[in-house]
């Protein structure tokens, strides 16, 4: 998979609908895929097994979504579609035709951070920096679950939608993004941070 | 991860046709949180995909009948934060939000929630012998690394345990699956139908027939009485269980008018306890009735060596749900 295909010509219509790929006789079928990430529209030839993960780092160039386990398991690769936030190494390029991605690169710039990455400096939510991104895509799209009154697991009353964002809270929305140098205290203060600005 | 082709149909019907077209060796794709990770490992090597993903199978509708009918694309998040979910079947909201992690239950769909893998670490590990993956071949688990093995319901054949929190609840809830055919034929199995045993044939974990697709579940009304579901696992968060329980109590004048029962991490499938439920029905709403009920749940339990813990695991676990769901 380290070779980059040729770009090949976008499918014509925009309806995804009906996509049927079928194999070349000598090697893995290339696929057309198009989706927007961060604002802007690509239209990329891949090998059909390409996942999101792959496409955004292998073909995109874009780097900053980290692939840690490939299993669904850390967290590093997490990125948001169509606003909610996924494992990107779980998932099939194939099958985001037209979604809306966005990665760590269109949270904010260097020059532009996003309130969360500026959260994360500040509070020093981060040592060697690989689980990073990922945390800061999470949690951006963690505290929106929040706003959305969605239930966790530290949520004492599953019915209520009004969710109080305890310490207990976000470590138990945080769980799927593993920090191996165990910044935890820090992630945790810079999400608290952030919440409590937006109140 | 093995080459395979593709389709993207529009609708149901187009999606059990091409099942059927393709044959053996293809499989429907949905979130693809458990096919994808089994894909890369070439446990699961599907020659064909069938994706099902953005099928128009993503309501949550009331029905006439004071039923629920939840599309098999609902996400597992959707689910739990549904509010009809929350108000009226807590249980399933509960052991939805115990399962995975937040970005796995956004992917993740009812319908692929009950059709991932019952599956253990010599499953995963290809240079074990697992008779799941490789029929006849034996199984490394038992006199292995058992610890989180089943206690109940397991064959000579395989000890692996379901993983699902939300099917524990849906078994509780007396839900029923919806399944579709390429000859548009639709039946209903209930849950507890839908899982089968290992026995000697390990590989198969469902009813569900090669060209068949869950379109829906459906929930029967609210039952009476108070919901719960307690999860015990060795993290607190994003683990598999070791022991989990699903229950819904009635009690009048201290007397248990229904109890219905099923526990998770601890068999092939989600176990649901007909007998710990006549155990406890007339009987008065008591620890001592609690005790009983927790040792019929174990009568035939057996333990592989490092899961024995289980055994008694599982009986403090239901004597304290049942117990929570008294104090509330």
């Amino acid at each position: 998979m380290s070779d980059t295909p040729e770009p090949v010509e976008a499918p014509t219509a925009n309806d995804p609908s009906d996509v049927a790929v079928v194999p070349g006789a000598d090697r893995p079928p290339t696929v057309a895929v198009r989706f927007k990430v961060n604002g802007r529209e690509h239209h990329i030839g891949l090998d059909i097994r390409t996942t999101v993960l792959d496409a955004l780092r292998e073909h995109l160039r874009l780097t900053g979504t980290k692939k840690g386990c490939d299993h669904g398991q850390c967290g590093a690769c997490t990125i948001l579609v169509n606003g909610r936030r996924i494992n990107s190494c779980l998932t099939l390029a194939i099958m985001h035709e037209g979604d809306d991605i966005t990665t760590i690169e269109g949270l904010g710039t260097p020059g532009a951070l996003h309130p969360m990455q500026r959260a994360f400096i500040e509070c020093d939510g981060f040592q060697c920096g690989y689980c990073t991104p990922g945390q800061v895509c999470s949690a951006v799209a963690m505290l929106d679950e929040v706003r959305a009154g969605w239930p966790s697991h530290a949520t004492k009353d599953v019915a209520s939608t009004d969710i109080a964002l305890s310490d207990a809270e976000i470590r138990e929305r945080m769980s799927g993004n593993i920090c191996r140098c165990a910044a935890y205290p820090n992630i945790v203060a810079a999400i608290r941070d952030v919440a409590s600005r937006e109140h | 991860m093995r080459p395979f082709t593709y389709e993207r149909p529009n609708d149901s019907r187009g999606a059990v046709v091409a099942i059927g077209r393709a044959g053996t060796g293809a499989k429907f794709i949905s979130g693809g949180t458990n096919l994808l990770d089994l894909m890369k490992l070439e446990i699961e090597r599907p020659t064909h995909l069938v994706d099902i993903s953005r099928l128009p199978l993503n309501a949550i509708e009331s029905l006439p009948s004071g039923e629920l009918r939840i599309g098999a694309q609902v996400s597992n998040s959707a689910l739990a934060a549904d509010g009809i979910v929350r108000s009226r079947y807590p249980v399933l909201a509960q052991a939805l939000v115990a399962g995975a992690s937040g970005q796995l239950r956004n992917k993740a769909s009812v319908g692929g929630n009950l059709l991932q893998r019952t599956r253990c670490p010599y499953f995963y590990e290809t240079s074990s012998r697992c008779n799941k993956r490789e029929p006849g071949s034996g199984c490394d688990a038992i006199g292995g690394f058992n610890r989180g093995h089943a206690i109940l319901g397991a064959s000579d054949a395989c000890i692996a345990t379901n993983p699902s929190d939300m099917a524990v609840a849906l078994a509780v809830l007396d839900a029923r699956v919806v399944l579709l055919d390429h000859a548009d034929v639709v039946r209903e199995v209930p849950v507890d139908d839908f899982f089968v045993l290992p026995g000697s044939a390990p590989h198969i974990e469902t009813v569900i027939r090669p060209a068949e697709m869950i379109t829906a579940v459906v929930l029967p009304p609210q039952p009476a009485g108070r919901q719960l579901y307690r999860k015990v696992r060795d993290r607190a968060s994003y683990e598999f269980a070791l022991v989990s329980v699903a229950a819904i109590l009635e009690t009048r004048g201290g007397t248990i008018r229904s109890a219905r029962v099923a526990f998770g991490g601890v068999a092939p499938k989600p176990w649901r306890a007909f007998e710990v439920e006549r155990a406890l029905i007339g009987q008065p709403a008591s620890m001592a009735t609690f005790q009983t009920a927790a040792g019929v749940a174990v009568a035939n339990a057996v333990g592989r060596g490092m899961n024995d813990f289980k055994i008694e695991l599982a009986k403090r676990t239901l004597v304290r749900t049942l117990a929570n769901l008294m104090a509330e």
